[in-house]
């Protein structure tokens, strides 16, 4: 059966949707969108990196993302500039040092393509088990540290005066972003992967009133946009990662029209 | 003395330096259980940063801030909350900790709350929104109570009727507790301790010491801290927090 191709992009598309669901509540709720971007560009680092050393593509994109988040971290604590200032001075710079990278490796045959838009179509089984076991993981993770990470992201002052330590669990949650990076830039690429965080979160926002709901409408949204790029991209041959990340688009547009009738309630 | 089992925090001559200027410098202070520790001082003076400093939310400072307790509950004087996160009361009730729901639900009685506990943050009003901060901090139990201007946007009727519950609180649960108001009248017939800060400490004692102080007179105006100073509360009936009056026994 995983000979098939289609089953295997169906296998993983489903793994990274289970994990970019909760993940892209934080996302949205952290206010981190352009965070994602930033960690999605400093992949490219990462994946020359690979290419230079022959280490393990995810692994290096992890590294490098989790560097780029953690030097980010430090930035915010002694600089005055705002965030999203050092968000682009950093998305900006990796991106650039990656292309520079690639440049000086001109001999390498280097598909820049498939690394932004990714390629679900063309992924292996060993693919599909590091995204399972991967995301298995993260989410073990994400379920340990979600009491004091959701404490900080509602107020990061009381969660700390209340000894739940946001700092550290902040620090955490920006490690499991670079790893959902690091394991889903086969499938989706750099410029879609944050689509996939933020997409499904947001429909999920527009119908839901407490954060629990919201997670379980943000998984099914990410899952219903993998089946649905999936099939479309089959039947009427679109690219399968820009067809995922379209249909989570359409299933938004659907939920718009449930904040309508709710507004409509209330007055 | 059994200060050493009873101390909660202890603060030794604190002092924060920010942006080229003291927010506040030299403060000294100590809280221990079943004690009401209250700080006014006009605006700008430092109370906030010093209930801050008590909570160890500022990593540089200078003196010496020594904590004795985990059990920390805190009412922030301002709190946003981003409306992208959908969040019920009853989701804010176990933020920091995992409480049942009959615990919930006696916290929410307590501050006249209980209708509210299906209802989204975001559509609370100030004053039911302030009632709420105050029930989580008092579900949590907790040993030190950090309460900062914690009645403000609640109406008069209630406003009394939350100052009578945190003395209560402080006698049932035996906590120490932390206040930061500027109604000084209600606030000072409660407290055991009253520290009067304008940057520094200007005076601190007890209620009647501090209240016929020179230095206090000096920042409050003579007049308004004679009208206010001590109000001895004494009446024949009790305000309850929907407002309605009931006899006392």
């Amino acid at each position: 059966m995983l000979d098939d191709f289609f089953i295997r992009a169906l296998l993983v598309g489903i793994g990274m949707a289970l994990v970019t669901g909760p993940l892209g509540c934080f996302v949205v709720w952290r206010r981190l969108s352009f965070f994602g971007d930033t960690l999605a560009h400093s992949a490219l680092l990462g994946v020359t990196l690979s290419y230079t050393t022959e280490i393990n593509m995810a692994l290096s994109v992890f590294v490098i993302s989790s560097i780029v988040a953690l030097i980010l971290l430090k930035l915010q604590k002694t600089t005055n500039l705002p965030s999203d200032a050092l968000l682009g001075l950093l998305a900006h710079s990796s991106l650039a040092i990656g292309l520079v990278v690639i440049g000086l490796l001109a001999t390498i045959r280097f598909d820049l393509m498939g690394l932004l838009f990714g390629d679900i179509l063309a992924v292996n089984v060993n693919d599909i088990i590091l995204v399972w076991i991967g995301g298995a993981i993260i989410l073990i993770v994400l379920k340990i540290i979600w009491k004091p990470l959701f404490a900080s992201t509602v107020n990061f002052e009381l969660a700390e005066a209340e000894g739940m330590k946001p700092e550290k669990y902040n620090a955490i949650f920006t490690i499991l972003l670079a790893a959902i990076i690091a394991i889903s830039i086969k499938i989706v690429g750099l410029l879609l992967i944050t689509g996939m965080l933020i997409l499904p979160a947001a429909m999920a926002r527009n119908i839901s009133d407490n954060p629990m709901q919201m997670v379980i409408f943000s998984v099914i949204g990410g899952l219903l946009s993998v089946l649905i790029g999936l099939f479309a991209s089959l039947e009427i041959n679109t690219p399968s990662g820009p067809s995922i990340i379209t249909a989570g688009l359409l299933l938004f547009i659907l939920s718009l029209s449930r904040i309508k009738k709710k507004t409509q309630l209330n007055n | 003395m059994t200060q050493i089992n009873n101390s909660l925090v202890k603060l030794e001559n604190v002092g924060v330096f920010d942006n080229d200027k003291w927010l506040v410098k030299g403060v000294s202070f100590e809280i221990n259980k079943g004690q009401i520790v209250t700080l006014i001082g006009p605006n700008g003076s430092g109370k906030t940063t010093t209930a801050k400093i008590t909570l160890g939310l500022y990593k540089d400072i200078e003196g010496k801030v020594q904590k004795f307790t985990e059990k920390v509950a805190y009412v922030p004087q301002k709190i946003s909350i981003d409306w992208t996160l959908p969040i019920r009361v009853n989701d804010f009730m176990n933020l920091t900790n995992t409480l049942t729901n009959d615990e919930i639900k006696d916290a929410l009685e307590i501050t006249g709350t209980p209708h509210l506990i299906n209802k989204n943050l975001k559509s609370l009003s100030g004053g039911e929104f302030q009632r709420i901060l105050m029930a989580r901090a008092i579900a949590k139990k907790p040993e030190l109570l950090v309460l900062d201007e914690p009645v403000q946007g609640v109406d008069f009727n209630g406003e009394i009727a939350l100052y009578e519950l945190i003395k209560k609180i402080s006698d049932t649960l035996n906590c120490g507790i932390l206040l930061i108001s500027h109604n000084l009248h209600v606030v000072m017939s409660k407290t055991d301790h009253v520290v009067c800060l304008n940057g520094h400490v200007c005076c601190s004692g007890t209620p009647i010491d501090v209240a016929n102080n020179e230095k206090y007179q000096e920042i409050f105006g003579k007049d308004i801290s004679k009208i206010l100073s001590v109000y001895e509360h004494s009446h024949d009936h009790i305000h309850k927090i929907d407002g309605s009056i009931e006899k006392k026994k």
